[in-house]
């Protein structure tokens, strides 16, 4: 049995006439220990898979089961990185880990709590930053602590929203080398949900691709058969990597066609001309 | 050999002299910015009083004529030239009993202003000898069970700004209590922010006025029996009923619509219904809950002055009412004096206000 099952999830929002379905027939299986990444456009519904599997929102039919139970509600061994860091602004930096550590362990005496947020605070290296406020921060460091929010919690599985969406290149690829640490030290589940073909290759051990929706639907997979540790310069010479590159491209871009073909009505004009209109 | 010197004599020049003209178009540049500073925060803002002290005292000056001529030609039309003569003689000479009542200049107002504080002086003096002289027999009374005698005279103009406030103070807290709770209790349920919204819409325009009445109502029959101040509970009470829609609009509306991201977070981390509300709601709509503090302080302080009109409590609106009431020659000026001092009362309430917002506030997409 699967870690994390994904059976025959549709996701509709609205009702009756004014109802889109924005997932459908959504089958997904993560083993433990795997690092996943999804694939899609933008707006394919992405947000949406996620939010299902953290427990934020309910499949309309279908189930999700996580370690063989069907998920109700969110849960602390599912941890969250959203896409935009949703860090509490009134709060420091240390104030908005220390919250998640104490709804994570509430009865851990303070002391080790506030040993717990130093920790993964100076994990992410913002240890210089513990008393700023949010505002104070770079959209790296901000990320950064939304990274240390989420693994602080001691989660079993990680899931990524875009993560890394709004950082510029340089600071996206340090960050995914820090995550990449993190899970391969202790070994987590990890879910990826990405834009990017080089990142969800360079990081994930498989890489499923969303078609865009409405009526999303997941693709086949394409597993990454490169050894870790993986470097990101020789990566680029990597024939392997090149293959699999090309064909998830490829894959995307012939769905990105027949969408647009399936658009292609034809919109007929009323044979009309404005009064008194002289050619 | 002889070149390189004077080449290098030269560089030095030019670097010199290149230097002390940056370090001079520098200071130059600081100095001019500075002045362009002074002048816009500074010199305009006294010029600009100027011109309303010159308009003013114009201004009234004009009034004062066309109520001169006014009642020079009256005395003409009934009594004939002699009267007239004698009251354009009288208004002339300065003679208090006979000056035209209008718009009083700034000069009779500072006048006004400086009378206020010698009475407040003159009174409070009174105050302190009375204090002292009764000290002894007060003792005596405390002593075999009695109550003391207290100061009964009248409260000079200070006094009166000092109750006005500490009136403002009571309604301020009275509507924070009410309408933050009911605010954030509403603002939680979109059932009861439908079913209190017609309330809310139906009194929120309601006048001050009418306000004091329907306390008066229910005051009145409540402290039948005791000697409290039914004034002061009467028009705090009401000072509190009139501003506190501000705030209950503005706290509903803030815990009605947190960031969805916010809510995310505290579901994500689980926290109880209670810490969500404390921890997550709650700050995040402490911006808009100060806005609508500071709408509440200002309105509060706006209503005050009619409210103590009626009440008869005995504030800065009763000492405008009764200076309207009194007709004396200085009324006018008392009055004018009365309305800067609300104004200036006023403003700085609203700094103390403003400064306690910027302290609390954030910016929404800060955390994101």
């Amino acid at each position: 049995m699967a870690y994390l099952e994904l059976k025959n999830v549709n996701k509709t929002y609205g009702q009756g006439k004014g109802s889109t379905q924005v997932l459908s027939d959504i089958n997904l299986e993560i083993e433990e220990g795997e690092f996943v990444a999804i694939v899609g456009f933008t707006g394919s519904g992405k947000t949406t898979l996620v939010n299902l599997i953290n427990g934020l929102l309910e499949p309309s039919s279908g189930e999700v089961l996580f370690k063989g139970k069907p998920v109700r509600g969110t849960s602390h061994e599912r941890g969250v990185i959203f896409q935009n860091y949703s860090l509490l602004p009134w709060l420091s930096v240390g104030q908005n880990v220390y919250m998640a550590v104490k709804e994570a362990f509430p009865k851990e005496n303070k002391q080790l709590l506030h040993e717990r947020v130093k920790e993964y605070v100076d994990m992410v290296g913002l240890t210089p930053a513990y008393n700023k406020r949010p505002k104070e921060l770079s959209g790296g460091m901000r990320q950064r602590v939304a990274v240390a929010r989420a693994l602080a919690m001691n989660p079993e599985m990680i899931i990524m929203d875009e993560p890394l969406g709004a950082l510029d290149a340089l600071t996206r690829g340090n960050l995914q080398d820090e995550i990449l640490n993190i899970w391969s030290k202790n070994k987590r589940t990890a879910l990826l949900i990405t834009n990017d073909v080089d990142e969800g290759i360079y990081m994930a051990d498989r890489i499923i691709p969303l078609k865009p929706g409405p009526n999303a639907t997941l693709g086949p997979e394409f597993r990454i058969d490169i050894e870790r540790p993986r470097d990101k310069t020789e990566l680029n010479d990597n024939p392997n990597f090149k293959k699999t590159r090309n064909a998830i491209i490829e894959y995307l871009m012939d769905i990105g066609d027949q969408r647009k073909a399936i658009s292609q009505k034809e919109y007929s004009l009323p044979d009309i001309s404005p009064k008194g209109f002289v050619a | 050999m002889k070149q390189s010197i004077t080449l290098g004599k030269v560089t030095e020049y030019v670097e010199s002299g290149a230097f002390t003209s940056s370090v001079k178009s520098l200071g130059k540049k600081t100095l001019k910015f500075n002045s362009k500073k002074f002048l816009r925060n500074i010199i305009i803002p006294l010029f600009s009083i100027l011109i309303f002290i010159g308009v003013w005292h114009l201004g009234s000056r004009a009034l004062f004529n066309m109520e001169a001529d006014y009642k020079i030609e009256k005395a003409l039309n009934e009594r004939g030239p002699e009267a007239a003569a004698e009251v354009e003689s009288c208004i002339i000479s300065g003679n208090i009993a006979c000056q035209p009542n209008t718009l009083p200049s700034p000069v009779q107002v500072w006048e006004s202003f400086q009378s206020l504080i010698a009475d407040h002086k003159a009174i409070r003096a009174d105050k302190r000898a009375f204090v002292e002289k009764t000290a002894i027999l007060n003792e005596k009374r405390l002593a075999e069970g009695k109550e003391p005698i207290t100061y009964t005279g009248r409260p000079s103009f200070v006094d009166q700004i000092l109750t006005s406030l500490e009136t403002v103070f009571a309604g301020f807290l009275l509507a924070l209590f009410i309408a933050i709770p009911i605010g954030v209790i509403i603002g939680l349920s979109p059932t009861l922010r439908s079913s209190f919204n017609w309330l809310i819409q139906i009194f929120k325009p309601v006048s001050p006025v009418v306000w004091l009445l329907l306390v008066f109502m229910i005051v009145k029959t409540m402290t039948k029996d005791s000697n409290s101040d039914s004034a002061f509970i009467i028009s705090f009470i009401s000072v509190g009923l009139c501003s506190m829609w501000a705030t209950l609009v503005n706290t509903a509306m803030g815990v009605s619509s947190v960031d969805k991201d916010y809510i995310n977070v505290a579901r994500v981390l689980k926290l109880g219904s209670l810490q969500k509300v404390f921890k997550v709601i709650l700050p995040s709509s402490l911006p808009l809950i100060f806005t609508g503090l500071r709408i509440t302080l200002s309105v509060a302080w706006m209503v005050l002055i009619a409210i103590e009109l009626l009440a008869q409590s005995p504030g800065l609106g009763s000492f405008v009412w009764e200076e309207f009431q009194n007709g004396a020659t200085d009324s006018n000026s008392k009055i004018i004096v009365a309305m800067f001092v609300i104004g200036i009362i006023g403003f700085l309430l609203d700094r103390i206000m403003l400064t306690i917002q910027n302290m609390v506030s954030f910016n929404k997409n800060e955390g994101v």
